[in-house]
């Protein structure tokens, strides 16, 4: 059961297990009668990489695309344009049709109770990826009873429960059971943990860690909670109106944030110390609308530090750091920010 | 398994020992979800009234021959009209002198048939073509409900009608015309149920695990779709009763001396100022078994939607 | 059993005045028992953070104290006294007076208390109107105030939007307009910055601090998160399976938690220092089933320092130090050090 040394891995632990490239997706809201409605940019433009046994947290707000791209990446939702790349192999070519992908690629999704179906047994709906790979039910059955008693329900107790019959943390655990029976390489925990209390909360973080060292498994690790994220994670990518704004290491990103929205992000965290209360919001205001996103840098709406070149030329995603990278102006010499670096002397 | 852990257990050298935490569920493990619909139906007083109405109605049909006093076709000249409570004919007797209890006792094989078996066929056509259509999507989805929505440019009556008129008359062709009338209003309810149950998150978790597309609407929407679809359905069971009376009672349904309800409230018109209480009789019993049926559908439908 | 799990000063001059309070919902097989008997005491323009999990009694007992719970099905036991008001002996026409008068809600889902089909500058006028009897134009007068007060831009404009016009946001920040619109003299929150986004949280948490200290606004705000409510409020209610297991200055219930569960709950937290690949500490099992409460301290089943002594009964309220207070047998007893200094 335990994969340390996969079959299915084609390229080697340096070869990334997924590579995004110019992923984008707009959906068309709903218009009147005869005009179609304002585009909404879910997600506009996103490349990251995920390494093998590495977790990459996502975070942001609501509509920053985080969502969106983890059923992208699913193919719940087709791409409009942009790349993905499995293990080497592109999605869609001869060498990865989608049914392979998905073998390889599960989700756990947020809400525990809608994504199960109320009408199968737990270990019913756990059976049912096996099942429909071939297996029979006797044998998927018996896989089921593994892997519930793998996330820590015991097979013979919840196998014959439905949905409302088990409580929040359990019914996570079975969503992750099931995400599992197809043996997985890449998991996406699409904000899989944020709906349990938070000593629930703590039971399924370990759960889960203690499943990726066993099944040799790599998370997108998908989560508002920055604290969750950091533990959690290798690297940290922060998303903001459907671009990436920040991608590094988690300590780093999270130690010395270089794009001021992570930054803003970060000081929003209440503390528990009642000695360091926030006494100033760090950002005002909702984050804006994904459907008319501003122009230039998308952040500059909300930036303090926001200067005239902000709102007419988009910042790229710049490397500020090794392995660190940053969508600011200000993080790059000769942008023509003024708090950008300056340009090294030529020699 | 609440064993006894130090609260403070987070040394990362016990982390690769501990077990896996197992929360106790406060909640019994139970009987499936149409256990509990079946439970919630029972202590419903007026649908367990409507189903008792509904059984004993149906078994009177079924053992008619049993339990009716006199033959329903041996009519007798000198003895019709009998007013209800007569000695001989407890209901009374028609106008050409048979008894009405036996009568109207066989009538319900024939009634409840017509009101069933269309809606039967019909939940079954219906149901296919809409989950079709609402699974699939697409142009699938405009073909299938754009045709429907030309059968719902008419009135039922009046398509059920022109259906059995354009048939002709006769059992089979009621029975083909109101399932011809029932089956695009169950295409359409199965279809937006449908839609719904297709973006729901587990749907959606079946479809991304590779399963095809048959095996997902059979293990994951099936049973979500039918039991919405079947409440109403059954509501439709009374429709489909008072519209195949109303094709006999125009002629183009049942033929006498066949008893039926919606037959013999036509046949039985002409004595409406002479015996009303008579008369109206079948009329009473299309009204009760039709009214069982609706509140049998309400409580099964208050049933489904309480959830836990 | 009666004794209150509080500070002895002060309970003369308290707005809100709590003994013994019960909450039991009927219609099912068994009644349950939400809140198992709570007592507690706010001062005016105090706000207290009611922290718990979810069924742990923390939004039923926001609700009782606002009689908004389903009447038929539910029986309320106890003492409920707000500004010299004894709520649960209150009749229509004066509960009616007290809800929006003496106190106001604020919901996590804004849906609950603004309609969606009237403007909500009209919303709050019209509540003016009800309660103060002023006229219409008065009320609007009241609403541009409210609006400016609680911080929303270009107020005069946004006073004609609906509410599915603005914001997540911007919502709450109406609903807590409309909360105020009658100067109520408490304020009851249920977790209402739960939806919302980090950063727009936070400016919601500064404005009712703000308000509770502008106006002397009593806050009680129900949360389950620990930094929300230390951020919000000066003292800290715990609540676990019905009960007050907990009551104390936010910084020394959250620095030194005197309960287990309050230490577990503490140390299954993930902090901005807790170190990576560290197994977090669990509570192990599930909240009380409260048709079925355990007999004695709720928390019991599942305290690894559970004793006999802690099944004969609930644990009477015992003081740690001057205002916090908990209700354990055991206190004191091999807790270790705090789960983390609140740093």
């Amino acid at each position: 059961m335990s994969e340390t040394l996969d079959t299915r891995d084609r390229g080697g632990p340096a070869q990334p297990l997924l590579a995004v490239r110019g992923l984008v997706k707009h959906f068309v809201s709903k218009g009147g009668l005869f005009s179609k409605g304002p585009i909404v940019r879910a997600v506009d433009g996103v490349d990251f990489e995920v390494m093998k046994g590495e977790t990459l947290g996502v975070v942001g707000e609501s509509g920053c695309g985080k969502s969106t791209t983890a059923r992208l990446l699913m193919q719940i939702n087709q791409p409009d344009r942009g790349e993905i790349v499995f293990d080497g192999e592109l999605l869609g070519s001869r060498a990865l049709d989608l049914k392979t992908y998905r073998r390889q690629v599960q989700m756990v999704f947020q809400d525990s109770y809608a994504s199960l179906n109320p009408r199968l047994t737990v270990e019913e709906t756990v059976a049912f990826g096996p099942q429909s790979h071939g297996q029979s039910r006797k044998e998927a059955l018996g896989r089921a009873h593994d892997l519930l008693r793998r996330v820590g329900l015991e097979p013979r107790r919840f196998g014959g429960r439905y949905p409302h019959e088990v409580s929040g943390g359990q019914r996570q655990r079975v969503n992750i059971a099931r995400a599992l029976a197809l043996e997985p390489r890449l998991l996406i925990l699409d904000e899989a943990v944020s709906a349990l209390d938070k000593s629930v909360e703590a039971q399924v973080l370990n759960l889960l860690a203690d499943l990726k060292r066993d099944f040799g498994l790599t998370y997108i690790f998908i989560s508002h909670d920055l604290n969750v994220v950091r533990f959690m994670s290798d690297r940290v990518m922060v998303m903001y109106l459907g671009q990436v704004a920040e991608l590094g290491p988690a300590d780093d990103i999270l130690a010395s944030p270089r794009h001021p929205y992570t930054a803003a992000l970060l000081a929003s965290q209440p503390s528990t110390d009642p000695q360091a209360r926030i006494s100033e919001a760090p950002l005002t205001g909702d984050p804006p609308n994904p459907i008319n996103p501003p122009p230039g840098c998308r952040f500059h709406t909300r930036c303090r530090f926001a200067a005239p070149v902000c709102s007419t030329r988009e910042p790229g995603l710049d490397p500020v750091a090794p392995s660190h990278l940053a969508a600011c102006h200000m993080a790059v010499p000769g942008s023509g920010h003024p708090e950008a670096p300056s340009l090294p002397m030529a020699a | 398994m609440t064993t006894p852990t130090s609260l403070a257990s987070a040394d990362p050298g016990a982390a690769a020992a501990a077990p896996v935490e197992i929360a106790e569920a406060p909640i019994q493990a139970g009987r499936g979800y149409w256990g509990s619909v079946l439970a919630r139906l029972v202590r419903d007083p007026v649908a367990m009234a409507a189903a008792f109405v509904i059984l004993c109605i149906v078994l009177a049909a079924i053992f008619a021959p049993l339990i009716a006093p006199m033959d329903p076709f041996k009519g007798s000249m000198i003895r019709r009209l009998k007013p209800v409570g007569d000695a001989t004919y407890w209901l009374g007797s028609d106008e050409l002198g048979r008894d009405m209890l036996s009568r109207l006792l066989y009538a319900g094989r024939l009634s409840l048939f017509m009101g069933v078996l269309p809606v039967v066929i019909a939940f079954f056509i219906g149901s296919g073509l809409g989950i079709l259509a609402g699974y699939a999507g697409g142009w699938i989805n405009t073909l299938i409900m754009r045709v429907v929505d030309v059968f719902f440019a008419f009135p039922s009556v009046l398509l059920a009608i022109a259906l059995s008129g354009a048939l002709g008359a006769g059992i089979l062709n009621s029975i083909v015309s109101l399932t011809v009338v029932f089956v695009p209003q169950i295409t359409r309810v199965a279809e937006s149920v449908t839609v719904q149950i297709r973006n729901r998150d587990y749907v959606e978790a079946a479809r991304v695990s590779g399963a095809n597309p048959f095996r997902v609407v059979r293990v994951q929407v099936l049973g979500n779709v039918l039991g919405p679809v079947f409440v109403y359905a059954t509501s439709l069971i009374s429709v489909s009763m008072i519209l195949a009376s109303g094709l006999s009672f125009l002629g183009l349904g049942v033929k006498p001396p066949e008893p039926e309800w919606g037959l013999m409230l036509n046949t039985l018109r002409t004595a409406i100022y002479v015996n009303p209480l008579v008369a109206a009789l079948p009329g009473v019993m299309i009204f009760l078994t039709s009214i069982s049926f609706n509140l049998l559908s309400d409580g099964l439908r208050s049933a489904m939607e309480v959830r836990q | 059993m009666n004794a209150p799990l509080r500070t002895p000063d002060a309970a003369t001059d308290a707005l809100v005045h709590v003994r013994n309070l019960t909450v039991d919902f009927l219609g099912g097989r068994k009644p349950v028992r939400a809140v198992g008997g709570v007592d507690f005491d706010l001062k005016a323009g105090d706000a207290l953070a009611l922290l718990g999990e979810s069924g742990s009694g923390k939004s039923v007992t926001l609700r009782a104290l606002m009689r908004l719970l389903p009447e038929k099905r539910t029986r309320i036991g106890g003492t409920v006294r707000v500004d010299g008001q004894d709520v649960l002996a209150l009749g229509r026409r004066s509960l009616a007076a007290y809800r929006g008068g003496t106190v106001a809600m604020i919901f996590q889902d804004p849906g609950l208390a603004l309609d969606p089909v009237y403007k909500i500058g009209d919303q709050i006028a019209e509540a003016v109107v009800r309660h103060e009897g002023a006229s219409f134009a008065k009320g609007r007068a009241r609403a541009l105030e409210l609006f400016e007060r609680v911080h929303i831009p270009s107020p005069a404009r946004r006073l004609d939007a609906y509410p599915h016009e603005m914001s997540g946001g911007m919502r709450q920040r109406a609903m807590i307009a409309l909360a105020l619109a009658c100067k109520p003299k408490l304020l009851l929150a249920d977790e209402p910055t739960t939806a919302l986004d980090a950063t727009v949280q936070i400016q919601i948490l500064l404005l009712l601090r703000e308000l509770q200290r502008d106006l002397g606004l009593a806050v009680i705000f129900v949360t389950h998160d620990v930094g929300v409510a230390v951020q919000v409020a000066d003292r800290v209610a715990v609540m676990y399976g019905g009960h007050l297991v907990e009551v104390g200055a936010s910084g020394e219930v959250i620095g030194t938690p005197a309960h287990p569960y309050t230490h577990g709950l503490l140390a299954s937290r993930i902090t901005p220092d807790s170190p990576k690949g560290l197994r977090l500490a669990t509570i192990p099992g599930s909240p009380p089933d409260l048709a079925d409460p355990p007999p004695g301290c709720p928390f019991e089943p599942r305290c690894s320092l559970a004793a006999p002594p802690c099944r004969a009964g609930l644990p009477e309220r015992v003081a740690v130090a001057p205002g916090h207070a908990a209700r354990c047998v055991r206190i004191g007893e091999a807790l270790g050090a705090a789960p983390h200094a609140a740093a």
